[in-house]
């Protein structure tokens, strides 16, 4: 199972949002796509299932498993949403319908797609809410997404996106609207849920620590272009585009961990090693920024990495 | 007790006491109002006698201290008993009972209707945004919210009935058939419960013009709400999520737009709803609609004190109905106001 995207261009209202963009998505692998804000990391999802705004054009390729995704008629397009390609959301707040209940949302897309019975999908469902980790999934079924946690909505949100089966899952920032201490568990469920299911994972994210923990290829994007990609070791370590050295720049020292990066399924970043990589000496003059007490930060810290902080601040 | 249930029950114990709010406020308004009730139920002579005044206080219980009026008007309120009206000589509960169901009727259509046709061209108007149908449903609801009702009224009844003579004239049924058995007080449903096609027919033909000149304000209104409410709703996450786990759309529309839409159309409609009532007064005066509308104005404009305060008792308790529906519309609709 492969989802490759071509040459992908994306133009809304005269504005060029994608101009190009070249991805390739794999079974079992997580495919991390990193970038500033307004990159076109989100299009680039949506485009997959035809969720991009109204009066968006699209050109290039979109192919699931050779099957041409952008010319596919609605009803052909509204069976690979959900049924084959599968998305969980930023903001688990307003991802999920706050007046009906898990159940509803969980089994509604599974009795359209697989023709389940009310029985049958419910006992998927609450199968599915184990899987995810959700205490008492029984009484979790009939409840509502204002009587969860953001980091438990999120899981549900993955549950809802796993509930058809799919080959892709298109993960968009999917930790960024949670705590901290949260994100790591959801992070681990989605690498788990990869390896275990075979699944092909798109997660976006403008966080480079988030990647570094559970992508095994990462993709950088920057002004609607993947400007580069690779295995992530690779990328990390050594990276290639100015871009990506200033993105791993401007991040704080404990969040990334090149030198773990040879086993990318080892899960959440054990900081505190190798905080000297290869990719920071590099670039070690703009060190003076990255780290967060920034004594040291004065005029000269500023100018030397104004051009690296600033796209993460603002994706922040 | 299921949530739900306690909800329900808890609202309308607060219903209850609103109601008692509304004999209070009522009660004495009325009495406030300067203005001798004397004065206008006597004639000249009977003024200028004081024995003849001070009994006919005396027969209406004018001579005793306000509280002791208003808490005669409790207990006589309890046991059905609104009392005398001075004008009809017949009890105030029996002229209600004659003329409320007419209103009911009258205002019923209209809510129906402009809540069937308010939502449905709201949500079109939604959808097919700043296309030629929202243009066009705009222009409709802003004719709907700016023209009066009063004069629509007398538009209608000119064209529709003298000029085009399309629509039956004024009152509730023919002359020539006579009422339906009364049951319920609404003619259209008598009719049909005797199994009087004629007589429905009549009743319903009399209903429309009527009906849709008073329900033009809050087709208006309630378009222009639905279409706000789904446009907000259309862009929230979650119908994006549901449109990504390829629902049809037809399940996306009802199932997770209308619902939340919903929640502020109804407050909308209940609002629009108690001013449709005001609506009557002035639709029932043109079309001679025999409702509580045109009762009320004879008995205020006579002082009528136990007449008016019947009649204010029935807007405020129909008021506190609708007020009721709407906030266990939004309990059944929304499951976080039902927790709470």
């Amino acid at each position: 199972m492969t989802l490759d995207i071509t040459d992908l261009k994306v133009t809304i209202g005269g504005k060029e949002i994608l101009r190009g963009v070249d991805l390739t998505l794999t079974a079992g692998r997580v495919h991390g796509l990193a970038g500033e804000s307004g990159s076109g990391k989100t299009m680039t999802g949506l485009a997959v299932l035809g969720l991009l705004p109204h009066g968006s054009r699209t050109a290039g390729s979109i192919r699931l498993d050779g099957r041409e995704l952008l010319t596919l008629p609605p009803k052909e397009l509204n069976k690979v949403r959900g049924g084959e390609v599968a998305m969980v959301f930023q903001d688990p707040a307003t991802s999920l319908h706050p007046m009906l209940t898990i159940g509803r949302q969980l089994t509604e897309h599974m009795r359209h797609h697989l023709g389940l019975g009310r029985a049958e999908a419910k006992a998927r469902a609450v199968e599915l809410l184990g899987k995810v980790r959700i205490p008492g999934p029984e009484e979790a079924y009939g409840r509502f997404p204002h009587q969860f946690s953001g980091g438990m909505r999120q899981r549900i949100a993955i549950a809802v996106a796993l509930a058809c089966s799919p080959k892709v899952l298109i993960a968009d920032e999917p930790t960024t609207a949670l705590d901290v201490t949260v994100q790591a568990g959801v992070l681990r469920l989605l690498r788990g849920l990869c390896d275990e299911l075979g699944l092909a994972v798109l997660l976006v994210t403008h966080d480079l620590g988030v990647m570094s923990a559970v992508a095994d290829e990462v993709s950088v994007m920057k002004d609607g272009l993947v400007v580069e990609s690779g295995p992530r070791g690779r990328v990390l370590r050594e990276p290639a585009h100015p871009y990506t050295r200033a993105l791993l720049d401007s991040l704080p020292d404990a969040e990334l961990d090149p030198a773990e990066s040879g086993t990318p399924k080892s899960g959440t970043p054990e900081s505190g090693t190798a905080k000297s990589g290869t990719a920071k000496s590099g670039t070690a003059k703009s060190g003076t920024a990255r780290s967060g007490t920034a004594r040291s930060g004065t005029a000269r810290s500023e100018t030397a990495n104004s051009g690296a902080a600033e796209p993460d601040a603002e994706a922040r | 007790m299921h949530p739900l249930a306690r909800f329900l029950v808890r609202r309308v114990l607060l219903a209850v006491l609103m109601a008692w709010g509304i004999t209070l406020v009522t009660f004495v308004l009325t009495n406030l109002v300067p203005g001798d009730p004397v004065a206008a139920n006597l004639g000249q002579r009977a003024m200028s006698d004081p024995a003849i005044v001070s009994q006919w206080r005396a027969e209406h219980g004018l001579d005793r201290p306000l509280w002791q009026q208003y808490l005669l008007y409790l207990q006589g309120l309890v046991q059905g008993d609104l009392g005398m009206s001075q004008q009809s000589h017949r009890p105030v509960s029996q002229d209600l009972a004659e003329f409320v169901p007419a209103t009911l009727e009258l205002a019923g259509a209209a809510i129906l209707v402009s809540l069937v046709l308010g939502v449905a061209f709201g949500v079109v108007a939604a959808l097919r945004r700043d296309r030629l149908p929202d243009h066009a449903l705009r222009v409709l609801s802003l004719i709907g919210i700016s023209v009066p009702t009063f004069w629509l009224a007398l538009v209608a009844f000119y064209v529709f009935f003298y000029r085009l003579q399309l629509t039956p004239g004024s009152g509730r049924v023919d002359v020539a058939l006579g009422l339906a058995p009364p049951v319920t007080g609404l003619q259209t449903v008598d009719a049909l419960l005797a199994g009087r096609w004629d007589i429905f027919a009549s009743a319903a033909g009399h209903l429309v013009t009527p009906a849709l000149v008073l329900a033009l304000y809050t087709i208006g209104l309630l378009t222009r709400f639905t279409r706000s409410a789904v446009l907000e709703v259309l862009g929230q996450d979650y119908v994006r999520a549901a449109r990504a786990k390829g629902l049809p759309g037809r399940t996306i529309l009802f199932r997770y737009v209308l619902r939340s839409a919903l929640v502020p159309i109804i407050t909308v409609a209940g609002l629009a709803f108690g001013s449709l009532l005001s609506g009557t007064v002035l639709v029932e005066a043109i079309f001679a609609w025999p409702g509580i509308g045109q009762y009320a104005y004879k008995s205020a404009t006579t002082l009528d004190l136990p007449a008016v305060m019947g009649v204010g008792l029935v807007v405020g308790v129909v008021y506190l109905v609708i007020n009721l529906i709407v906030d266990v519309l939004y309990g059944v609709i929304d499951p976080r106001v039902r927790l709470q």
